[in-house]
Order: C-alpha cells, then structure tokens, then sequence
C-alpha cells in the first residue's frame, strides 16, 4: 500500500504549521481534524505571542527570552529546544505580520507589543486580545491555499482512532473515523504527526475547548509512546467559574495594569504587588496561582468569604481598553453581566494548560519511529510552568521543526510502503472496539463518570498536592474504570453519534488522569506548577529530571531521564527580587557542590537510562 | 418545587429523516447557558414525559464565542448558544425552543448543520494573503494602526453562519453568496500585499449570487455575534465592484 505521504492530525497552530512546511517540502499531506479546523482550540488563546523584537529598545535579546522561560519553567525544560525557539521567535511574529494577521501597531506603523508574566520585557506581539484566533486564521488561510494547489487533503469532522504499527513498531499511518458516516477507515503515510493539543477535559471544567480530552495522544500512549510530565498541570489565576466551564480571562489584563487585590480593613489589598514588589501583578502562573489560593483558602479573605477574587481595570483609560482588550472584555461582560470598565471583574483560578505531554526528541518523535508530535500534545518546551505567551510561540515553533523533520525521515526510509495486512489488522480492531462500544448496555452514563472525574481531579490535582489525597485519587480512578465498563451507551444511532465517541475519549482521560496521578504522587518536591506543602522546596538533587510514564495494564509505570541543562545553570527561582540578583546570589553561594551532585546525578541517571534501554 | 427550565428542542435523526418536537424540563441554576443546559441533557437523557431518550446531538466547542461552531435558532433567531444564557432569554421561565439553522446549510442531525459551504467560498474568493514561502523575509508592509483596526474588527467572524440565517435572500433556491464572504473580501482587499490579488477577490463577487443580490435589510449586521459591520463592507463591495466593472469596461479594446 502506497504511503508516500504525510499525516497530521489536529488543524490548530501546530498541525497547521506543520501541514505548510510540509506541503513547502513538496510533501504531499493529509489533514485530519474532529472539527473543521477554523474551530480548533488555539482560537481561545487571547493575550498574545512572545518573541524578543525589541521594539522598545528596552536590552531583550532572544537569550533573555531563553532565560526567561527556563527560570519560568523552573529549570525542568530541555535546554537545546527551548534557546532555539526563543531564537526562531522574532522571525515567526514576522512571518505571520507577512501572513496578514491584524496586529496591533504603534503610531509609526511597527507591530505593538506588550508585558506579559515572568518578564520585565515588552515582548509580545498581539491581535486585540483574540491574537489566537488570528494567527489560526493566518495558517487556516496558507493551507487553504496549499489545498487548493492540490498539496493537502482535509479530512475535517474525522478523529484518530489510533496509530498503525507494523511488525518492527515503526507508525504507517492511522485508523479514522468519520464522526458523520461513522465509517472507519486506514490510512497509509510515511510519517504521521499528532497535534492533538491539550487535555483540559480530565479536569472536567477548564478552560479549555470541549474538544480538549488528549484522546489521540492517550490512545498512542496504550500502543506504547512515552508520556513525560504529565504531573505539570498550569492552573491560570484568573478565570470566571460557570456551569459548563471556567472562561479565561487573558494575563493580557494584568500586562496592560490590571491589578489583583481583595478587600482587607475596608481598603483594596494588593497582594500580588505586597508579595511580589519585582513583578508585582506579572508574576508567572503558578506563583500567582497560589497567591489566590492562600488569600483564598487558607486565609479565607476571599471576597464575600467566597473564593473569588477581584481582577481590576477600572481605573484604566476605558479606550485603550477597548483597542487592546476589547474581545475578551467582552467576554466578561457576555457571560457575567457587568461591565469590567466600571467594575472590577470577580475571577478565581482554573485549570489552563498541561506542559506534559507525549516524548519527543529534538526532531519532535515519539519513542515509536514515525510517530511524531507537536503543540500542547508533547512536553518540550515548558518545563514546570509555561510563561504567558510561550504556549501560540511553542506550537508554531514545534510545526516548524515537525514539517521538515517528519518529510526528511519519510525521505530517508528505503521503501515508503506497508503491509496491506498490517494496515487490515488495525482496521480491524479499531472496528471491533467500536462494535463493542456501541453495544454497551450497562446502567452508568458516560457524562456522569466525566463530571466525577474532573471534580476529583480538580480537587486533588490541581493547585495544591498531598500524598495521601493522590492515593486516594489512584484508587478513585480506578473505581471510575470500572464503572466505565457499565455505561449505556443511550445512543446507538448509526449516524453522527456522539455518544460513542465520547464513551471512547472518557476511557482515554482515564488513562491520562492516572498518569498525572500518579506523576505527582511519585514526585516529592515542589517545582514550577507541582507544589506539596509536604515538600515545600525544589529538589534538584533528586527530581531535576524528566518524568517518563510508560502504559501498563496495571497502571502506569514511573521512570525518570535527566534534564539538559547544559545552557543556563540552576538556580533558585524567585519573583520577589530581580532575576538578576537571584543569578547573582546563585553564583556567590552555589560553588562547586551543587555542580558536581548534579553531575553525579546526571551520570546516575543516564546509567540508568542505558540499563533500561539494554532491558 | 424547585425551579425547572422548560427546552423544546427540534430533532431529526438525519438528513432524510422527518423532524419531531421533543420537550425537556432542566432544573435552574444561576448563570445556567443553553450549552450547559443541553449538557443536563446528556448526563439525564429523559425527556418531559419521564421518558428515557437519546442525547441531543449538538455542536460546540469553544464555549467562550469565538470559535463560532454551536450556533443555534433559539426561539426563533440564529445565535451562539453558550453565551445565550436563560435567565436572559426567558426571564418568565416561558419554554425556550432551540432549533438546527435551516437556511444556507444542510442538516446532519439534530441540531447540527453542515457549514462547508461557507468554508468553500474562501477558496472561490482567493481567501489569503500570497507571501512567497514561510522562511524568514522580515517584517511584513507597515499599517496605520487605523487600519489594522478595521481589519482586525474583520477579522473576528468566526464563520459561525448566523448572517447567512438572517439574511432575506439566503435560501435553498438563491445562489446569493451570503454577507460573510463579502466581508473577508474587504478585509483581504484592504492588506497592502492582499491588494495585489484584489481583482481576483473583487470578480468573484460579480457574477450570480454576488454582492449585488444584497437586498439590504440590514438583518445581517443585526445578528452577527460579534458586532461586525457586514453592511459597511456590503456597501464598500459594492462600490468597488462598480468600479472595477467600469474600468474593466472602458478598457476594452
């Protein structure tokens, strides 16, 4: 069966940009998508993109930026990866100003760029405050193009079922389903590439897309594909609770002035700005996050006792508001009813991004050869805690280096084609399980176990992490499995049946949830997004490293590989003072000891990682 | 008896299949949206007469109204239905109807339609902009921050399909293209490197089903969710249309 071709499945930024360096290769591609891809999830990023233009002649150079989202990310990310996409970045703010995207300018006509967390710099670039949905529309358009020359293929309104593995374990292409038809169908490709984005659904109510469950990356991850980090869970401070999710109110409101306080003795409390003078309201996620939450929770100075507190612009020049964020103002005033240029917005935090995600190498491939993958669906970039505005500028880089990297290894095999009966054995199972889903007859129902599962994982895994709640969650999750295997299926329709479908992600949420689980149960320390009042402190000489889950029947299995970080040194991670001094002070009183246990443990580990490789 | 909200949703099993009325009573919460109402649904497929059913089918994604998939007909008008709250369309508890859109598109099931059409009509207008390749050249053309305004307002329809609903003269018979298209035109037209190709856009606007066939009744710019000015670029094609036409016909040999 021919497979001289590409696969990419998910139509957000990262599968986008993969689709036009691809097609740029003269790669011929297939597009794969669960909706049409205009709808996929990057649309709901609001604040902006990050790239060290330096506009402003303010001194940033892309190794600040490098640094920045290093120290952000709490010294967990490769470094090799993450210094090349901050280098990329100027270039690809440039390409989609080419590409026709309606970013703000300043007066002389030059891109607008703007504060974000984690950084003293203005450094990114933004489109009102739906810059998401701009730039998606940017790459939606050039692919529209590529699909008119003839190059690429779209089959939106079909989801990956799962990867097709031959004999030797190498990816030939995927099994598919059309969501109308219901028709399931392989797919032969020489290199096949998820873009699947994040896994927000786990949690239940995020603020993430519907869309957003991971189940094409947890599917591959059951065929044997490594998950790393998955632990590393941002919860973004600023949020507005409802019934059927928690809608994002952008760090761009906090870039432009917007100040966070709750009332304390009859005046505003600015604790962000107390707590934090250096960064003050742009301190990075994770640490705001937590601020909230002891205000909230353990202080119990929420507003009205409730855990709300206040996001305020009303003291802010109501027009610039409108130029720059007028789209997800309006957002507020749409779903609460108040007008957040009179009164200050009512916010709390909810679960945001995942900066795990599937393995990759630096050619963004999955431990199964063929298999790549990109955006929020792999862990490269991030670290413990992403920075605001790295999330767009990480799946347009990630497209980048997938495009050209995934051609180049269908280039280089010696024969592009599989085994007609390979790609029937796969068909043929993703069939049966369908049969066997729709066939279910049991007396649970799978929005039910959805809901349950996202409260427990939103109340043990989320902020704030204790040892005992994470075992309890374990066995939890493992009461929900088996309830999983008594849904009826409600829906047996042949035709656009939703119900199966959704049946299937659950399952694959599941699976996810007891990577994450049991990620943070194992790790015992606090870093970036993962924090244990039990282990309050970052452990490097035990956790700086990269946690692997691997599928087994039984659970996931937890091992651990060494982190690069071979560019910029450790040091401890401080938003009350300048980064500067934190380098400084690490300098002075960090000598040699810390270098060499690291060293000692980086061999450990890479020792380690030789014996289970031999295994 | 605690408070309930009453949904009369319209359901078809599928194209050829004929519709019915199926009546659904969801208990009240505050801030409760159409979304999260039909998500009750699925967790309690039983409908008003306490009898057991299927899950509406229903398309949604985004949830925060820009990604433009779960627009709806509720009571009787084309919009978003997650940011279409209760409380605020039936503020007397009157039962609230919820039907697919049934204008421009064709049904797939439920209340689930298939917009293709709208997303074939970017191809038809030559929908972007020809940069030479994704490799590194620099910035792109200088704006006035007063243009990328404009354009950036345009740029915001989530191809959601509300205006094609609205619109008087979109219907299974005409072959009018609808007010969205007419507004990407413009907005591709006004780039400084998009003008290169506007001729191509501006052609694809005159022949049958094109910017003419706008009757202007206004019903457009009236229900589009996201406050577009589809009669100002209506009105913009138009004129450029018009000229383009006169040119066109006063050079010819």
């Amino acid at each position: 069966m021919d497979a001289n071709r590409i696969i990419v499945v998910g139509g957000g930024l990262a599968g986008l940009m993969t689709v036009i360096k691809a097609a740029e290769a003269g790669v011929n591609v297939d597009l794969f998508s669960v909706v049409p891809v205009k709808r996929s999830h990057s649309v709901c990023a609001q604040g902006g993109i990050n790239g060290a233009v330096n506009t402003r002649g303010e001194g940033d150079s892309p190794m600040e930026h490098f640094d920045d989202t290093i120290y952000g990310g709490d010294f967990l990310a490769n470094q090799p990866p993450v210094k090349a996409m901050c280098e990329a970045a100027p270039g690809i703010i440039y390409l989609f100003d080419r590409m026709g995207v309606p970013f703000n300018r300043t007066p002389e006509g030059l891109l607008d760029f703007r504060r974000f967390g984690g950084t003293k710099h203005h450094r990114t670039a933004f489109a009102g405050a739906t810059t998401g949905q701009q730039l998606l529309y940017a790459l939606d358009e050039q692919v529209r193009r590529w699909e008119v020359a003839g190059k690429v293929t779209k089959y939106e309104g079909w989801e990956f079922l799962e990867a097709i593995l031959d004999d030797e374990g190498v990816c030939r292409g995927i099994v598919a389903q059309n969501l109308r038809t219901m028709e399931i169908k392989p797919f032969a490709a020489g290199a096949t590439v998820l873009a699947t984005g994040g896994n927000g659904m786990v949690f239940g109510k995020s603020t993430n897309s519907l869309i957003n469950t991971g189940s094409a990356q947890a599917a591959v991850y059951q065929q044997g594909a490594k998950w790393a980090n998955g632990e590393f869970i941002q919860v973004h401070p600023t949020s507005i609770p409802a019934a059927d999710k928690l809608r994002l109110m952008s760090e761009s409101i906090r870039g432009e002035g917007g100040r966070v306080w709750v009332p304390k003795d009859g005046k505003p409390w600015y604790f962000l700005e107390e707590w934090y003078p250096a960064y003050g309201n742009l301190v990075p996620r994770d640490i705001a996050t937590r601020a909230i939450f002891k205000v909230c929770v353990e202080l119990k100075m929420g507003v009205g006792g409730e855990n709300v507190v206040y996001l305020d612009v009303s003291h802010l020049d109501p027009k610039m508001l409108e130029r720059k964020l007028g789209g997800v103002l309006e957002i507020y005033e749409e779903f609460v009813g108040d007008d957040p240029k009179k009164v200050p917005m009512k916010i709390f935090p909810g679960m945001h991004y995942t900066m795990g995600g599937l393995w990759v190498d630096y050619d963004q491939m999955t431990n199964i050869p063929g298999l790549f993958a990109v955006g929020e669906c792999e862990y490269q970039y991030h670290g413990a805690n992403r920075l605001g505005a790295n999330s767009l500028l990480s799946t347009v880089y990630g497209g980048m280096v997938a495009g050209p990297k995934a051609s180049a290894w269908m280039k280089n095999q010696a024969k592009v084609e599989v085994k007609p009966s390979v790609v029937e054995a796969a068909r043929k199972r993703a069939q049966e399980r369908y049969d066997s889903l729709i066939a279910m007859r049991g007396t649970e129902n799978p929005y039910v176990i959805h809901k349950e599962l996202g409260e427990l994982m939103t109340n043990n895994v989320t902020v704030v992490r204790y040892n005992k709640n994470l075992e309890e969650t374990l066995v939890q999750l493992d009461v929900l499995t088996e309830r999983w295997k008594k849904i009826n299926i409600d829906d047996a329709g042949p035709y656009s049946n939703q119900a199966v479908p959704f049946t299937r992600h659950l399952w694959n949420m599941l699976e996810q949830a007891k990577v994450i689980t049991k990620g943070a149960l194992l790790r015992n320390e606090s870093r970036g997004a993962h924090y244990k009042p039990d282990f309050p402190e970052r452990d490097d000489a035990n956790f700086l490293k990269t946690t692997i889950a691997e599928w087994t029947p039984d659970g996931p299995r937890i091992s651990y590989e060494p982190v690069d970080t071979s560019l910029i040194k450790p040091r401890p991670r401080k938003y009350d003072v300048d980064k500067q001094a934190t380098a400084t002070a690490a300098a002075a009183a960090v000598p040699s000891t810390l270098d060499a246990k690291l060293a000692s443990e980086s061999a450990e580990s890479e020792d380690k990682k030789i014996k289970r490789e031999a295994q | 008896m605690s408070k309930t909200v009453t949904l009369r949703v319209r359901r078809q099993d599928g194209p050829s299949q004929s519709s019915r009325w199926e009546e659904f009573k969801i208990p009240h919460q505050p801030g409760l949206n159409i979304i999260a109402a039909l998500m009750e649904i699925q967790r309690n497929p039983v409908n008003a007469k306490g009898e057991k059913t299927t899950p509406v089918v229903w398309e949604a994604s985004c949830l925060e109204k820009v990604c433009g998939a779960c627009s709806m007909v509720i009571n009787g008008q084309a919009m978003q239905a997650c940011a279409t709250l209760v409380d605020r369309i039936s503020p007397n508890g009157d039962p609230i109807t919820i039907e697919p859109m049934s204008k421009a598109f064709p049904l797939v099931r439920d209340l689930v339609v298939d917009r293709q059409k709208h997303f074939d009509q970017l191809k038809e207008i030559h929908g972007w902009i020809d940069i030479d390749g994704s490799h590194d050249l620099g910035p792109g053309p200088r704006m006035s921050p007063e243009d990328a305004e404009v354009m950036y307002e345009l740029s915001r329809c989530m191809s959601c399909g509300v205006c094609y609903e609205a619109c008087p003269n979109v219907n299974e018979k005409s072959p009018f293209m609808g007010p969205a298209i007419m507004s990407w035109v413009r907005r591709f037209n006004m780039h400084p490197s998009g003008k290169h190709f506007s001729k191509d856009r501006l052609e694809a606007l005159m022949g049958e089903g094109g910017v003419n066939d706008c009757g202007n009744s206004q019903n457009c710019v009236k229900a589009c969710p996201k406050g577009i000015p589809l009669t100002t670029s209506i009105a913009a094609m138009k004129r450029d249309t018009t000229i383009h036409g006169l040119i066109g016909f006063l050079q010819k040999p």
